[in-house]
């Protein structure tokens, strides 16, 4: 036999552990630098500047492009990139579209090694968090292409045919515009025309008669509401504007500030409470706190909750389930009583699928243009047609025959006029309102486990530990 | 032939210790380091903070929420997991009695039914996460159907969506889907034990329960120790289970949150990657207190035979 039995394995055994030991120390010098990737990747040349391309586009360059593959699904922007690549006829080829539902888990090493895409829509449940990646500096000022001149009006720059609050939206302290929202969704009470018709009601406008319309819909055994129990941060969509309905815009932009106390303002506990007694008087559909947004949506569709917390992604995301005769619209949130300091048609709106261009991307000006192609009216008008919701682009659909979802949310928004409110905890402090807030506070509170009282201590409690906490930066309304 | 002893060994021993090192020890280097970092996970830029990771994780709730639930399980799972699988390969391989030509075998249709336990372990826990989340489903799923069905409606539960009762859906998940392992695990144990012992056993007239402790458990330690630290890991672990199945996902008012979700929610969601590699270390030392623990308690006299 071979010499090794003299050594005896738990002696070879002890040799090889000392090595590994050594190897550590070795290996830790090494690891030192493994992440430290090189922010200034290679950019391509720019193009020459003219009045087709006033982005100065390298008309040769490839591009990469990801997309959320949430409620819009991703054919809109491979539209739009065949668009940019008849434009640029030599990018033939070179235009890389990738989809997924899982952005930030794809992203995050792109990110991190310096080779992030071109133009990313950072959206869905794992969208990077916005507040970090302005802090960390990972974006392209967008300033350029809003002060370009637009797709189909020259005369006019992109900035001038945006729906009013966009470009608010996409700055962070100060000048610069690091995110550019395409969509622009219409946040409120979802319901089914025909339905209501069904039980020979119309939209109750104040919260008296929302209780009698559940009422009469309970009767029938029909429940009043229903919410995606397993993602509760769906409720603020019609809760929030219900609060600034109340106690005016005041109160929202204190909670978004995250000043001390907010949440303990008067009018958060009269909406507390009256949703509350959604609960209480058993007119929220059985089983809603297990129910994914799905799930909900469909026994929403079904007839078997007549009202919903939604955006108006629902529509296009919903098709499948939604019968024929449904009539989905929205509504603002009705009124709690007549000292509202807001008038009825209060609404949520803003823009949604955040477009970024990471500043480490090889071709930020092709990001930039493909972002213009797509503002103009041809990919806006199929945008609307094939998603059913609107865009950042003031009008675009003119001429086009609406479903009545996104009929109806136009609607809604040409009757709030200037009263469109647009909190932002939902875009600065990601984990605050979705885990926390929707989850650990209004989740359980709709649940029947937690009081409204208990409700607002919580949401307190969170969000002065988001505010204590300097890993997390921080915003203010200005 | 002693010549060059060392320099054979360890030429053979090189290429896997560097192997080693660059895939599994460098990795554990790497997070440590990180953990004195305020390193996002979104850009490469970073700088060193000290212990403030390791504060702000003595002073996080959450954590430490996190770190009961990983406990319940540690202690819940495994225990329940193993006692079945006991039990049933027992069964499956001596818990027959009077047939005629051997003394030992298993209960009647034992093949058949290590086939059925076997088989959710073929299954991908992706796929059991999903299939009993469209079970426990508050409105249409099985359960609650069953429970209808049989009018028992009062003991209709939300499930999932329940804080007190989440927890404990996902560990009977976990149970369901590691069970079918142990059993075939324990039944090549019990099959190395020599039928002459069980013989003896039956000639002085001991029972069932009586030959099981007695004769299979100690026979059968070095397995079920091996056993006990495998399912500990997984306890320590159940990322997916939470991941797909719960609210939130993290359980309604965080009743499901463990320290590998925590991880991940703290890298991919908030950006805080050298938080969550603090986490990552805290886990690495609760395994490894787990291990010397589960090692120690178990250490016996080894039996030959």
């Amino acid at each position: 036999m071979g010499s090794t039995s003299d050594v005896g394995r738990r002696d070879l055994i002890k040799r090889s552990a000392a090595l590994g030991l050594i190897s550590v120390p070795a290996m830790s010098a090494l690891s030192a630098c493994a992440s430290g990737g090189d922010d200034e990747a290679k950019k391509v040349d720019k193009g020459k500047k003219s009045a087709k391309n006033p982005l100065a586009v390298n008309e040769s360059a490839a591009l990469d492009v990801v997309i959320f593959d949430g409620g819009f699904g991703q054919q809109y922007a491979k539209d739009a990139e065949a668009e940019y690549a008849a434009a640029f006829p030599k990018t033939k080829g070179k235009v890389k579209h990738a989809a997924t539902q899982k952005i930030q888990t794809v992203l995050q090493p792109r990110f991190n090694g310096g080779t992030p895409p071109d133009l990313v829509d950072n959206s869905g449940a794992e969208q990077m968090d916005m507040g970090t990646l302005v802090g960390k500096n990972q974006l392209t000022d967008l300033t350029p292409l809003l002060d370009a001149p637009s797709l189909d009006d020259p005369s006019k720059t992109v900035r001038e045919t945006l729906r009013p609050g966009v470009v608010e939206m996409g700055q962070f302290d100060g000048k610069p515009v690091w995110i550019l929202y395409y969509a622009y969704t219409v946040y409120g009470v979802w319901y089914s025309k025909s339905n209501l018709a069904k039980l020979d009601v119309e939209y109750p406008e104040t919260w008296d008669d929302m209780l009698k319309v559940c009422e009469a819909a309970k009767k029938k055994g029909i429940a009043g509401w229903t919410y995606p129990g397993k993602f509760p941060y769906y409720l603020p969509f019609s809760l929030y504007p219900f609060i600034a309905k109340i106690g005016g815009r005041d109160v929202l932009d204190s909670i978004d500030n995250l000043e001390p106390n907010a949440w303990k303002h008067p009018a958060v506990k009269a909406a507390f409470e009256a949703y509350y007694e959604l609960y209480k008087k058993g007119y929220i559909l059985k089983g809603t706190p297990g129910l994914s947004h799905i799930e909900s949506q469909t026994a929403w569709n079904q007839g078997k909750a007549l009202f919903i917390p939604n955006g108006s992604w629902v529509e296009n995301e919903a098709k499948k389930t939604t019968p024929k005769d449904f009539q989905m619209a929205v509504a603002a949130p009705s009124s709690l009583d007549k000292s509202d300091k807001l008038p009825f048609g209060t609404l949520w709106a803003s823009g949604g699928e955040p477009f970024i261009v990471p500043k480490a991307a090889k071709n930020p000006q092709g990001g930039m243009e493909l972002l213009r192609i797509m503002l103009g009216e041809k990919s806006t008008k199929n945008f609307v047609k094939q998603v059913s919701s609107l865009s950042s682009l003031n009008g675009g659909t003119e001429g086009l025959s609406l479903p009545s979802g996104l009929a109806s949310a136009q609607e809604a928004l040409t009757k709030a006029g200037k009263n469109v409110v647009n909190p932002r905890l939902q875009d600065w402090y990601v984990t605050l309102q979705k885990q926390q807030i929707g989850v650990g506070a209004l989740g359980e509170m709709m649940a029947g486990r937690m009081t409204p009282a208990e409700t607002i201590k919580k949401c307190q409690k969170f969000a002065d530990e988001t505010a204590k906490d300097d890993a997390v930066k921080k915003y203010k309304h200005v | 032939m002693q010549h060059g002893k060392y320099r054979f060994i360890a030429g053979f021993l090189a290429l896997p210790v560097i192997l080693y090192a660059v895939f599994v020890i460098s990795p554990f280097v790497q997070a440590i380091y990180y953990s004195f970092t305020d390193w996002t996970g979104l850009s490469s830029d970073f700088k060193m903070v000290g212990f403030k990771n390791y504060n702000w994780l003595l002073h996080d709730d959450l954590f430490w929420k996190a770190v009961g639930h990983n406990v319940v399980l540690l202690l819940v799972v495994p225990l329940v997991t193993l006692g079945l699988g006991l039990f049933f390969a027992f069964m499956l391989n001596v818990g027959g009695r009077g047939r005629k030509n051997s003394a030992i075998s298993g209960v009647r249709g034992s093949s058949l039914y290590k086939v059925i336990y076997f088989f959710p372990q073929v299954l991908s826990i992706a796929i059991v996460a999903l299939l009993f989340q469209f079970t426990y489903n508050p409105r249409n799923g099985a359960i609650n159907a069953f429970l209808g069905g049989i009018g028992l409606e009062s003991f209709q539960q939300q499930w999932l969506a329940d804080p007190k009762l989440a927890l404990w859906c996902l560990m009977a998940v976990m149970v369901w889907s590691n069970v079918g392992f142990y059993v075939v695990l324990f039944s090549a144990g019990m099959s190395s034990i020599p039928k002459d012992f069980y013989e003896a056993a039956l000639l002085d007239g001991a029972n069932r329960i009586k030959t099981f402790f007695k004769i299979t458990l100690p026979l059968l330690w070095d397995t079920v120790q091996t056993g006990w630290i495998y399912m500990g890991i997984i306890a320590l672990d159940a990322f997916a289970v939470v991941q797909i199945m719960t609210v939130g996902p993290g359980g309604p008012a965080d009743s499901t949150q463990v320290m590998g979700y925590y991880v991940y929610t703290k890298t991919f969601h908030d950006g805080q990657a050298g938080r969550a590699t603090t986490i990552g270390v805290a886990m690495l030392i609760v395994t490894l207190i787990f291990a010397v623990i589960v090692t120690r308690l178990g250490r016996r006299e080894r039996l030959e035979y």
